[in-house]
């Protein structure tokens, strides 16, 4: 397939896996902080193509892995309001709040509808006038833009029954907390489409601050090589810097026009993450003058804060350091069909990866 | 006769004797015959496959098929992936009021069809009406029986099955889910996939009559080819390897894959089979399968292995590995 085989080059990874193993050997840590990549990293099964001494760490970058259990338990109380349609990505149907689930919710009745871009639930709301309906927002940098047009639109075109509950969040702050907390990454594989969006410089201060490595990359197997060899030449040499390996897409400046739509319609403030807790300025809100939109302004979504799993270490292993072995909870309470924590949530996250494999050893 | 059906054609009395007549009787068997309660079959076997389905779908038409063609190969495909010859099926149809008498028509001239093309007789049937909005459109029950003309519930057990025996499926994989999708206008852009949907115990039958041991064999339909791989190893408990570049998938397929975040490996098929035989039998079965239309892209895309005993491990393309697991709940959209 064009554009697509070209990335996938047998020949071309099995050369970098050589010169990866050709390298010196010495025990590094690399945390990818995009679910997108996560899931490339395992689809490709890049990790049986580079050496032992090369660690990857999946850090927080599932947005639905590190929504709090507050932010499904709110959306599920949206779908008691009366006369509303709930639509939202695919991700969130089967994560788990506190008591239920969307996928629950839907099977007893409520009208819950998954779409695929945020002018799909916009076109919902131009066509049912006499429901509301809310658009559950999620992700980083790469889907906030999106949904900051849907709002413009809205209204622009006086589209009134409209709602965003917005789990909006943004990559730098959770970045810089694990790097202020005791962590053993040595290496950032930055996010592809956050970094389309935001460009590269916004990583400028981890190696300048932290001495700690970034390369933003693909989600082929090429660009995943590439963007390892290209960290641990830099950790080898001690020449930590951020590179661009995705080029064909990400430049350093970003898309300023998307920048500019989403500074226009959303603020920061502080938010949770599931796993990790509260980090100043991590999370997007509607600006006062967007305020009708916002479904936590308008109806009354006030919901019980639930205390996360004591036992649960996903904080831990979102920093890398430990892994779900070290867990209690690990495959005897905490399992994919009942999962306790974030890491469990995501068929990608680091527990859900570690129960499939461990339960065949 | 309406156009339309109306809950008097579920009550028993003239309007369903009509109904049953004039499409059911008229496309399945002979119009002059006496209409008892129960159909006598003739089974020289001392062995039967029995199997019954039901199927819903929506839409009922769609690229390469309908909810009819669907229903007989279906029930069909189960019994020829047992090693069974298929012979006999009912069809008991529930029917929402309002449906199209001529949208009947049509599913039930494609069961016709296809149980001609696939040499075997509707012989019962039974019709229900429920009001509007009580089920959608049309839901259809088939039951089949297959006779063996020698013993092969081995085939469906996997006993037989062991190290180094190759995996073996008919063609691409993923079209019909696509199909499907495509014909909801669920994915925003338009398709030229057809589904697969088809009867397979002609192409079945084509390797049991070359006397070739099939060792294991399963239609590959909703959970995809990492679905039934993932039971074939769970029952041999052994370890099976799928060389993922030798895996038959549309370009068109992969694409909507790519752009939907779905993994081809889970998508539905109907008309794909997986035969698993001796190594030294692999290339032969190909050679026959290529013989028949349905068989024309089949391709060994794996082996049974002692590592990793009931995992299912995937060779990328870029000489990766990875586990490939069941398909839990439904596949959907990714965000990222």
């Amino acid at each position: 397939m064009k554009f697509v085989d070209e990335y996938r080059d047998f020949e071309i990874v099995q050369n970098i896996s050589k010169k990866l193993r050709n390298l010196n050997g010495h025990e590094i840590s690399l945390m990818e902080v995009c679910g997108g990549h996560t899931m490339a990293i395992h689809r490709f099964g890049i990790p049986s193509l580079i050496p032992d001494n090369i660690k990857l760490v999946s850090g927080p970058g599932c947005p639905v892995c590190v929504s709090g259990i507050g932010f499904i338990d709110k959306a599920i109380e949206c779908t008691k309001i009366k006369d509303v349609i709930i639509t939202t990505y695919g991700d969130l149907i089967r994560v788990p709040g506190s008591k239920s689930s969307l996928e629950k919710e839907k099977s007893k009745g409520a009208d819950i509808r998954i779409v695929y871009s945020t002018l799909e639930a916009l076109e919902i709301a131009e066509h049912n006038k006499d429901k509301k309906v809310i658009f559950l927002g999620i992700g980083f940098e790469t889907t906030a833009p999106g949904t900051a047009v849907a709002i413009r639109k809205a209204q622009s075109e006086n589209i009134s029954n409209f709602y965003l509950l917005s789990a909006h969040k943004i990559m730098p702050p959770v970045m810089e907390a694990l790097l202020n907390d005791e962590v053993k990454i040595d290496g950032f594989i930055c996010p592809g489409h956050v970094s389309t969006i935001t460009g590269s410089t916004i990583y400028d201060f981890i190696p300048d601050k932290y001495k700690i490595g970034c390369v933003v990359t693909g989600f082929e197997p090429t660009d995943l090589m590439q963007a390892i060899y290209m960290l641990a030449k830099q950790i080898n040499s001690k020449n930590q810097k951020v590179e661009i390996q995705y080029s064909r897409v990400v430049t350093p400046q970003g898309n300023t026009k998307a920048q500019a739509i989403m500074n226009e319609v959303f603020e920061t403030q502080n938010d949770y993450w599931r796993g990790i807790g509260e980090i100043a300025e991590s999370g997007l809100k509607l600006k006062e003058k967007y305020k009708g939109f916002d479904a936590e302004h308008v109806f009354d979504l006030r919901v019980e804060p639930v205390k996360e799993n004591p036992n649960c270490i996903c904080g831990d292993i979102l920093r890398g350091l430990k892994n779900p072995n070290d867990c209690k909870l690990f495959m005897k309470v905490c399992s994919p069909e009942n999962p306790i924590g974030a890491c469990m949530v995501s068929t990608e996250g680091t527990c859900h990866a570690y129960y499939k494999y461990n339960s065949y050893e | 006769m309406s156009d339309f059906i109306t809950l008097n054609h579920g009550s028993g009395g003239r309007a369903s004797q009509d109904l049953i007549k004039s499409i059911f009787i008229k496309s399945f068997g002979d119009i002059n015959s006496v209409l008892s309660d129960s159909a006598i079959l003739n089974i020289q076997s001392e062995k039967i496959a029995f199997t019954t389905d039901s199927f819903v779908i929506d839409p009922v038409f769609f690229p390469g098929g309908d909810i009819g063609k669907l229903a007989v190969c279906g029930t069909v495909n189960d019994l020829a992936v047992s090693g069974a010859v298929p012979k006999y099926i009912t069809a008991s149809f529930i029917l929402e009021e309002g449906l199209p008498i001529n949208d009947l028509k049509k599913i039930v001239n494609s069961m016709a069809v296809q149980a001609k093309l696939a040499n075997i007789k509707i012989v019962a049937g039974d019709t229900k009406v429920v009001q509007k909005g009580k089920c959608d459109k049309i839901f259809i029950n088939t039951t089949g029986i297959g006779v063996f003309e020698e013993d092969y519930s081995y085939i469906s057990t996997g006993e037989k099955v062991d190290i180094n025996d190759k995996i073996i499926i008919n063609g691409f994989l993923g079209d019909h889910s696509i199909a499907v999708l495509g014909a909801r206008n669920e994915l925003g852009f338009k398709v030229d996939i057809q589904s697969d949907c088809a009867c397979l115990n002609e192409l079945v039958q084509s390797v049991i009559k070359a006397n070739i041991q099939i060792k294991f064999m399963r239609d590959v339909t909703r959970g995809g080819l990492a679905t039934v791989l993932n039971e074939l190893s769970e029952i041999i408990n052994l370890g099976i390897e799928l060389d993922e570049k030798e895996i038959p998938i549309q370009e068109s397929v992969n694409g909507l894959c790519e752009i939907l975040g779905f993994d081809p490996l889970y998508l539905a098929n109907e008309g794909k089979v997986l035969i698993v035989v001796r190594s030294e039998d692999a290339d032969n079965v190909i050679k026959i399968l290529n013989k028949n239309p349905l068989g024309v892209e089949s391709k060994v895309i794996g082996e049974i292995v002692s590592d990793h005993p009931k995992m299912l491990v995937g060779k990328t393309k870029v000489g990766g590995k990875r586990i490939i697991n069941m398909l839990q709940g439904e596949q959907l959209p990714r965000i990222c």
